[in-house]
């Protein structure tokens, strides 16, 4: 088992065809991943080189397929859109890669899809190492195991992960939640489903400087994580304030959001949080034995 | 984006929130005719983005043409100081406004509450001063009421503000009407941040935007070209300015001052991905260094991106060593080590000592190029940061 996403689920591509489209299709269906179709307006009727159907709408692909999540890879200003198009054809899960989608369209699609869970945008998307992957992340880091991983970054989720695969720790399932001011999902969205997760033995936060995510991640371990080792690293802790570094939560303006709240939120919850990346396989052998790998 | 003042009134009277009465002026005999034209008592206001223009000596008040003349030419290419911004800013413009005649000030902003995902609309009776020091020291003046997207602004949530955060009467019959102008502006304009303070109250009852603070999403700008378009006429962040220059995004390079009793900053900084960006300067410091800056070349650059990002970090003198941490993903290694290689080849760059790590995507490719011109990568971050900081003290 993992979370959210597993060998059997069904996948679509919005954007199928474009140059990102196709090119992270045929990464994912050589990963493993169960795409049963795509769509991009206008080509409705024809296939990719593989075989996968592409469909003029999402609805389409879903009536045809019986898809439940998808992937979206189109340009910002179809993104919001195209979120709006997965909910109303019924998609259940939906990871949006796009960078750049306006926040206040965010704001509104976030307020308006209840039961759809959105995965971004502006994020490397998902994997549950071994049986299927629904993002951008060079796949050959990852190994199947027993960690869950959620981060707000995309390179630094690879590094961490890096460390963990080496050290001997896979991975149930890794979520970059993304980078932008408005997400779908939050750190506690997935600590609640890795609680649940028998499969998923122990979990790292990675997180960063800006907003409270982090804090409120905290909270929820301490009340129900009881009794899964989780380890936390924070980025940006050198960084001064007021800056804003590359992704639009990397900010603390005034006391909000600094490294220091964040640190002390997680050793108040029993979380050790890792000075640097390769800190963090040592604190969770302390927790967990390496399995075999 | 921020706006400036003159800028976001601009923005307010679309949505028809009332402004005084004014000039946008950029020369001295620019105010001097306007004066002369409209005899009155005006204020002369600095337009710059830093806070604490008024104490800094940004804001003069003339009743003749002359004294308005004297009084701009004084100003404009001035340079402020203020707390809030050591650095200073150079004033190029004016606005030149009427002067009203103040009853109460009030305090208005709207912004987002991203862990709330909603927008959240601040109202306080406490006008005309630093909202943080009234929220330390006042925390009851300040009111708040979270917006739900799905429904939007609604007249009822302004009663509920003006009658909470205890305004005075007369503020009563128009507040509806400028929250709903100022929500729409938000909304429309895709402001991270909407600022009205004060919101005066003037002696004889009208409710007029005085200041106007404003900063908009930049992935919102292409809604509204005529409104992006002023970005270039205003001189924005010089960091910003350099990385659009070389065609990264603004928010991707970033120079740290010096701190009084910290490492120098002497490493210079180059990762993909804004998290490894924030964990390679965070690497640096706990190797007992300091990250001159942050940048990031974002994902899939290519050689000729690499060769300008690392000429711009070098410009910085204060740089005497550089580090560049790639984890390939999009990003491949080759492209990265062409680019460095390709840096370095013009005598016209400043060299300075070169630890590069290289992994993920085409690494091998990439590392038997640099191998091939004479560098050897290291394997980890830690590694990496731990040389680059030795490098910069000047040992080996």
């Amino acid at each position: 088992m993992a979370i959210f996403l597993d060998k059997n689920s069904k996948v679509i591509v919005q954007g199928i065809t474009g140059r990102e489209g196709l090119f992270h299709t045929n990464k994912m269906l050589a990963y493993g991943t169960n795409i049963v179709g795509g769509v991009t307006p206008g080509k409705g009727g024809t296939t990719i080189e593989s075989g996968q159907p592409v469909f003029n709408t999402v609805k389409d692909a879903v009536d045809a397929t019986g898809a439940t999540h998808s992937i979206i890879l189109v340009p910002p200003f179809a993104g919001a859109d195209a979120l709006y198009e997965a909910y109303e054809a019924g998609i259940k899960l939906a990871v949006c890669i796009t960078e750049g989608i306006p926040v206040h369209e965010m704001l509104k699609v976030v307020a308006t899809t209840f039961g759809m869970r959105i995965i971004g945008p502006n994020c490397p998307g998902l994997i549950s190492p071994g049986k299927s992957l629904m993002g951008i992340m060079p796949s050959q880091v990852f190994k199947e195991g027993n960690v869950g991983m959620i981060s707000r970054s995309g390179t630094l989720t690879y590094e961490i992960v890096d460390g963990l695969s080496r050290a001997g720790f896979g991975q149930s399932t890794c979520i970059g939640i993304g980078g932008d001011t408005i997400i779908g999902t939050t750190f506690v969205d997935c600590l609640r489903e890795f609680a649940n997760d028998p499969e998923t033995h122990a979990v790292v936060v990675a997180g960063e400087i800006g907003g409270a995510s982090e804090e409120e991640a905290a909270a929820f371990v301490a009340e129900h994580l009881p009794n899964k080792p989780v380890v936390a690293f924070i980025g940006g802790r050198s960084a001064p304030k007021g800056a804003r570094l590359g992704h639009a939560g990397a900010i603390i303006s005034g006391n909000f959001g600094t490294p220091e709240s964040k640190v002390k939120a997680f050793l108040e919850a029993g979380v050790p949080v890792a000075d640097k990346p390769s800190d963090i396989p040592g604190l969770l052998a302390e927790r967990l034995k390496p399995a075999a790998v | 984006m921020k706006l400036m003042e003159y800028q976001g009134k601009d923005l307010f009277r679309r949505v028809g929130i009332p402004t005084p009465s004014g000039v946008f002026a950029t020369t001295a005999d620019d105010v001097k005719t306007f004066i002369a034209e409209h005899p009155g008592s005006w204020v002369l206001k600095s337009q710059v983005m830093m806070g604490g223009r008024g104490k800094a000596g940004g804001i003069k008040f003339a009743d003749t043409p002359d004294e308005g003349e004297t009084l701009a030419k004084e100003l404009i290419g001035k340079h402020l100081v203020s707390i809030q911004n050591p650095d200073g800013e150079t004033v190029k413009s004016l606005l030149v406004e009427e002067k009203v005649a103040i009853e109460s000030e009030a305090y208005v902003s709207i912004t987002i509450d991203r862990d709330a995902k909603k927008p959240v609309i601040i109202v306080s009776a406490k006008g005309g001063m630093d909202v943080e020091e009234v929220a330390e020291h006042d925390p009851d003046a300040i009111v708040k009421y979270w917006v739900d997207p799905a429904i939007g602004f609604s007249p009822f949530m302004a009663r509920e503000l003006f009658f909470a955060a205890k305004l005075p009467a007369g503020y009563g019959k128009t507040f509806p009407k400028i929250l709903a102008g100022l929500y729409t502006m938000f909304m429309e304009y895709g402001a991270n941040l909407v600022e009205i303070n004060p919101l005066v109250l003037t002696k004889d009852g009208k409710v007029i935007a005085s200041d106007a603070k404003v900063d908009l999403d930049d992935n919102g700008l292409f809604k509204h070209p005529d409104v992006q378009a002023w970005n270039k006429a205003t001189p924005s962040d010089e960091d910003q300015e350099a990385a659009l220059a070389i065609g990264l995004g603004m928010f991707n390079y970033k120079k740290f001052a010096d701190e009084a009793g910290a490492p120098p900053k002497s490493v210079g900084t180059i990762a993909n991905g804004a998290g490894l960006g924030m964990g390679t300067m965070d690497a640096v410091k706990n190797a007992g260094g300091g990250a001159a800056n942050f940048l990031d070349i974002g994902g899939g650059a290519q050689a000729e991106l690499v060769k300008k990002s690392y000429n711009l970090v070098t410009s910085d003198p204060r740089v005497k060593s550089m580090f560049i941490n790639i984890f390939g993903g999009i990003t491949r290694g080759d492209q990265v080590a062409l680019g460095i290689v390709e840096a370095l080849k013009g005598g016209d760059v400043r060299q300075v000592p070169l630890v590069i790590r290289l992994t993920g995507t085409n690494a091998d490719e990439g590392r038997k190029i640099l191998a091939d011109a004479g560098f050897f990568p290291v394997e980890t971050m830690d590694e990496g940061a731990a040389k680059a900081v030795a490098l910069a003290n000047g040992s080996n």
